[in-house]
């Protein structure tokens, strides 16, 4: 079996089209519910057919349900590395659900049912891991689909529940209402002025979690980090959100805060730094996926200050997508062991600045931004 | 005070978070919390201290007390040591086979161990719950009836109508 990315509903990149509240700042919402079907094992310590139960179970509940009724179901564990790669980098699925770490690979009957904007993981850690993510800062309308689903699903399935303990999950830090809710956000202005580091310590005060631009584990590129609840159960669902939205409201009135003083303290360095990634994107001629996610974050940091107008935030997205390894590989038909990688990415995102630049008409490269 | 994680050494950070109006407060010695990464300042910001907290489940499975081992799970043989080394319980019974050990841990993870939010009904539970209420309604429509207090009847009967 074979993937055929424009099979999938808006090829599972609806979200980057920056048209959700605060496009520029936070890139995208993401909550997802964890679940398990009662009288089986976890994932973990599950057979093959037990696996396989859940998978059928999962498949047919969803073609009842309003949002999965067309859902497209894509069999992990039958892709190639390559395929399941270029999902996880869509972030459509876990690294655990495409078996891509080094140990064990991917599981038997490891799912993943995808709808317009929702889908559900099956056979991740937990059987079942719906999610649903959205463009820009829409944590509640995300949650709101999803309970939907839920719902829809819980009528159908029998999920394992206790009075006390909520939702029970394999892992413990997910009890309670299996809800883990995250927004990715741009945050060059605190990195910049160096106070990321005491924003940072303060989320782990007031309960929240920071990682890296893909998710657990993950290392921080680019200035994005994605920002989520640390704990799931003593609250409801509504409590863990409001909080999430609160405290993720005051970050990215912190990182205005930054970018204005960035732009009246030192106008010229920054106006510099952002056409610098800007002219190196443009035109270089290789370049590796990191050093390209920093300069994106220069530039998109340009595109929020008004100093950059010839190239859009959907671009940027775009550019944030399919500029991933598996991305570079399979738009050019080649091996992710390809050594050409750096130069086809860096072919790739001068053909897509190019045309920004064109069809925004701006006065290119040598213009001084105002 | 003692470390949290290792027990041995003693504690020199200390993580605090606010859950539920309650403080909750991790203490780590120098070594652990080196190990995890855990730093203060702004070079908190290259570390993924996200990896420290997506592994406290299993930092705080291995810190049950080591010398206790129950009964294994009678649904899926899984023992407390094994969810001490994988910080994964095998199935949902393993919640109850180990129901004390967990309570402990969940507070200590979460601040509490009472869930709060949705409240599942099983497609089965589901269904006569619904039965129930549904025969609780007509009792209360007749007794309106009987009444003439018509004004409940009709939003009785729109309740009927809606859970049929
Ligand atoms: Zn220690
Ligand atoms: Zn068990």
């Amino acid at each position: 079996m074979t993937l055929d990315l424009s099979l999938l509903p808006d090829g599972g990149i609806g979200w980057a089209d920056a048209s959700g509240p605060e496009g520029q700042i936070v890139l995208s919402s993401r909550v997802r519910l964890a679940r398990n079907l009662q009288g089986l094992p976890f994932t973990v310590r599950a057979r093959d057919d037990h696996r396989e139960a859940v998978l059928e179970q999962v498949v047919k509940a969803g073609r009842s349900t309003r949002h999965l009724a067309d859902a497209a179901v894509v069999r992990l564990d039958r892709l190639e590395r390559s395929e399941r790669q270029l999902l996880y980098e869509r972030h459509l699925v876990s690294r655990e659900l495409a078996g891509l770490d080094a140990a064990g690979g991917v599981r038997p009957a490891s799912a993943l049912l995808l709808g317009e904007t929702l889908g559900v993981m099956v056979n991740e850690e937990d059987h079942l891991r719906l999610q649903s993510l959205r463009s820009g800062f829409a944590v509640s309308e995300a949650y709101a689909e999803l309970d939907q689903l839920d719902s829809e699903l819980g009528r159908q399935l029998c999920f394992a529940f206790h009075p006390e303990f909520g939702y029970l999950t394999a892992c413990p830090t997910n009890a309670g209402t299996g809800l883990r809710a995250s927004v990715l956000i741009h945050l060059p202005g605190l990195v910049l002025t160096k106070e990321i580091g005491k924003v940072l310590q303060g989320l782990s005060q007031v309960g929240l979690t920071f990682r890296g631009l893909y998710g657990e584990g993950s290392e921080v590129v680019g200035n994005f980090f994605q920002l989520s609840n640390q704990t799931t159960l003593g609250k409801s669902e509504e409590e863990l959100l409001d909080h999430l939205v609160r405290i993720v409201r005051q970050v990215i009135e912190y990182e205005r805060l930054a970018r204005e003083k960035l732009l009246s303290d030192a106008p010229n360095v920054v106006e510099d730094k952002v056409w610098r990634a800007y002219g190196l994107l443009r035109y270089a001629r290789s370049l590796s996926f990191e050093e390209t996610m920093n300069l994106l974050s220069g530039v998109r940091l340009g595109v929020a200050l008004n100093l950059i107008n010839e190239v859009g935030v959907y671009t940027l997205n775009k550019l944030m997508i399919f500029t991933q390894p598996a991305h570079v590989a399979h738009l050019s038909g080649r091996q992710l062991s390809d050594p050409e990688l750096p130069m086809l990415r860096a072919e790739y995102v001068r053909r897509l600045l190019e045309e920004d630049a064109r069809r925004l008409g701006g006065e290119g490269p040598r213009a001084t931004g105002k | 005070m003692q470390c949290d994680n290792c027990g041995e050494r003693p504690a020199a950070v200390h993580l605090t978070q606010i859950v539920k109006n309650s403080v909750t407060t991790l203490h780590l010695c120098e070594v652990c919390a080196a190990e995890k990464g855990v730093q203060t300042g702004a070079s908190i910001a290259k570390f993924p201290l996200s990896d420290f907290l997506a592994s406290m489940g299993k930092e705080a499975a291995g810190a049950l007390p080591s010398g206790v081992e129950s009964e294994p799970c009678g649904f899926c043989g899984a023992r407390l040591s094994d969810f001490r080394e994988t910080g994964r319980l095998g199935c949902p019974h393993c919640y109850a086979t180990f129901e004390t050990h967990l309570r402990d841990l969940l507070r200590r993870l979460h601040g509490s161990s009472q869930h709060v939010g949705e409240a599942y009904l099983p497609p089965d539970a589901g269904l006569a719950d619904r039965r129930r209420r549904l025969n609780e309604l007509r009792d209360q429509l007749r007794r309106a009836v009987e009444a003439e207090n018509f004004e409940l009847a009709a939003e009785l009967r729109d309740r009927i109508r809606i859970l049929e």
